[in-house]
């Protein structure tokens, strides 16, 4: 392995790292390099801490029950909703709808205020790299409500082609969707830019941040995006959580989504009336312990504080970069100028697949196949890619161990 | 880095894979494809009176997924259908980790190679997906199959 220095780093990595309990676990009999965090992240202590604290000793239902461990419970899961509320700067924490995660955000919005919205010769405009969860719960309103769906294209090196949007934008678009961070490439995408242009048509917008969360400061009042969604999991928290913004006069033209208990306001067998935002969207009891885990996590990320972060991520990316187009015969797949954190290759003659395998034997995870972006893989006429995604716990010396498999991957292959 | 999975034989095929091409006059043909990592074939035979007299196949894949479709065509030239069904039923079972090709009497034979495959269960898929389309088209079920 090639000896690294990483004196000049302004973050501290192996401080990081000893926050991250499964980095000591070795695979396959090797240090574990792990570069799928653009997949789901590993978990610092403190949320690991929470998890554990909360269920042994502070468990109880929320915003039901008199007794104190539930007023407790119920405090401290509201106190995670103002986490959230000042981690993405919005404007109040009724705007905030706890979901399961960034796909159960957007279908959340594609059924809720799709077939509310949505009227037969209305457009919805997506992106070319969008994930599978930001395109099919959009196919499937505009095929319920007779809305069109259309595509903003993208160049070959992964950059959407904003100028497209003189024309795709125009009086019959409702919404658009567009990620704020391509899984696939890294792109990172001007929604600034989208945001002004699809407001000035009428147009309201949602920004994919599953990727971008972990990875950069979010600000939905400057941007004014009209709803956003992450997840807990890709940003050191837990699973099954994630997170629905939407502008509150927005929300409240919406309704329920699910049905069931804790969403409404007065049930009679004739009628019912539903409660307000962000509860109305909140239908069965919530994943409690999860949503404040999340909390933990979004204190986590600030504590640390995304400058240090963006140049961590921002030395590793170019350090990496560099590594890889030494490599003969390795095409990077996402080469926007403006990226983050992901590292997308082929190699001529490897399928990503035998890359993947080969490489977990040497103890690196990295993600092989098409990361549920299939006409991503198509538009660069590839069946799929391996991935390597970088996160505030790699070191370059994690991209040395990369490289070096990646050159005896070849050697094995041309032998 | 040396690896079970990875022997120079499967390697070999890999590279100069036998019996890759389209089958003309095939009298059984089936499409192979799973659309999670775009492994994709299609295996021809040409069968008269019960017998295989040529298997081939042609498409894309990983390495494992070539190998063991290239190696497949190979062991089948001369079986006779149900020959081929008791081997396909046999590889399948191996490489789900339910058959111990080592200590156990197979037609087998040098397909013993893929027995390492049972230890990486994401990858079965890749080394049964031809075996799977050589089956259907045998059976003539349908002319489609897709491993998931």
């Amino acid at each position: 392995m090639t000896a690294s220095t990483t004196t000049n780093d302004p973050l501290s990595v192996e401080e990081i790292r000893s926050d991250f309990p499964s980095l000591t676990v070795p695979m396959h009999g090797k240090p574990l390099v792990y570069l799928d965090s653009a997949a789901t992240t590993l978990k610092p202590r403190p949320v690991l801490e929470t998890i554990q604290e909360f269920y042994g000793h502070r468990y109880g239902t929320v915003r039901r029950a008199v007794y104190g461990l539930s007023e407790q419970a119920t405090a401290a899961f509201e106190r995670t909703r103002k986490t959230v509320t000042r981690f993405i700067n919005a404007p109040t924490s009724r705007s905030i709808v706890f979901t399961k995660g960034t796909t159960e955000s957007i279908n959340l919005v594609a059924s809720s205020w799709g077939k509310t919205h949505l009227r037969p010769g209305d457009e919805v405009l997506i992106s070319a790299m969008e994930h599978h969860a930001n395109i099919v719960p959009w196919q499937l309103a505009c095929e319920a409500t007779g809305a069109q769906l259309r595509i903003l294209p993208m160049n070959s090196s992964g950059e959407l082609l904003t100028e497209e949007l003189d024309t795709l934008l125009n009086k019959r678009t409702r919404l658009v969707a567009v990620t704020g961070l391509s899984n696939a490439l890294g792109t990172i995408n001007p929604i600034q830019e989208i945001c002004s242009r699809a407001h000035a048509q009428g147009s309201l917008v949602l920004i994919d941040a599953a990727q971008m969360a972990g990875h950069m400061a979010i600000d939905v009042q400057a941007l004014d995006c009209d709803f956003l969604a992450f997840s807990g999991h890709k940003v050191f928290g837990p699973c099954g959580v994630g997170v629905l913004y939407g502008k509150p006069e927005i929300l409240e033209t919406m309704p329920p989504y699910q049905s069931g208990g804790d969403m409404i306001r007065e049930v009679t067998f004739e009628k019912t009336t539903f409660a307000d935002i962000p509860v109305r969207f909140e239908a069965g009891t919530p994943a409690i312990v999860e949503v404040i885990g999340l909390g933990s996590a979004l204190e986590y990320i600030h504590s640390i504080g995304f400058e240090q972060i963006g140049a961590h991520e921002k030395d590793l990316l170019r350090y990496g970069t560099d590594l890889l187009e030494q490599i003969p015969k390795l095409r990077l797949i996402g080469t926007a100028a403006h990226k983050s954190s992901i590292l997308a290759f082929i190699l001529e003659d490897v399928h990503a697949h035998d890359i993947g395998t080969i490489l977990d034997q040497a103890g690196i995870a990295i993600r092989a196949g098409h990361h549920c972006a299939q006409p991503t893989m198509k538009f660069f006429g590839v069946a799929a890619t391996s991935r390597a995604s970088l996160s505030i716990y790699n070191s370059r010396e994690d991209l040395d161990a990369l490289a070096l498999a990646i050159d005896e991957v070849i050697t094995l292959f041309r032998s | 880095m040396s690896f079970d999975l990875y022997q120079q034989v499967i390697l070999d095929h890999n590279r100069k894979p036998r019996n890759c091409g389209a089958l003309e006059g095939h009298t059984h043909t089936c499409h192979g494809h799973n659309p999670l990592c775009g492994d994709d074939y299609t295996v021809y035979l040409k069968v008269t009176n019960e017998q295989i007299e040529q298997v081939t196949f042609e498409g894309n894949g990983c390495a494992i997924s070539k190998a063991s479709a290239s190696m497949m065509t190979q062991s089948l030239q001369g079986k006779n259908i149900d020959q081929a069904q008791a081997l396909f039923e046999e590889f399948h079972q191996m490489v789900l980790g339910n058959l111990d090709a080592e200590s156990t009497e197979t037609q087998l034979g040098k397909l013993k190679i893929f027995q390492g495959v049972r230890a990486f269960p994401s990858r079965v898929k890749c080394a049964s997906l031809s075996w799977h389309a050589m089956h259907t088209a045998l059976t003539q079920k349908e002319d489609e199959v897709s491993t998931e």
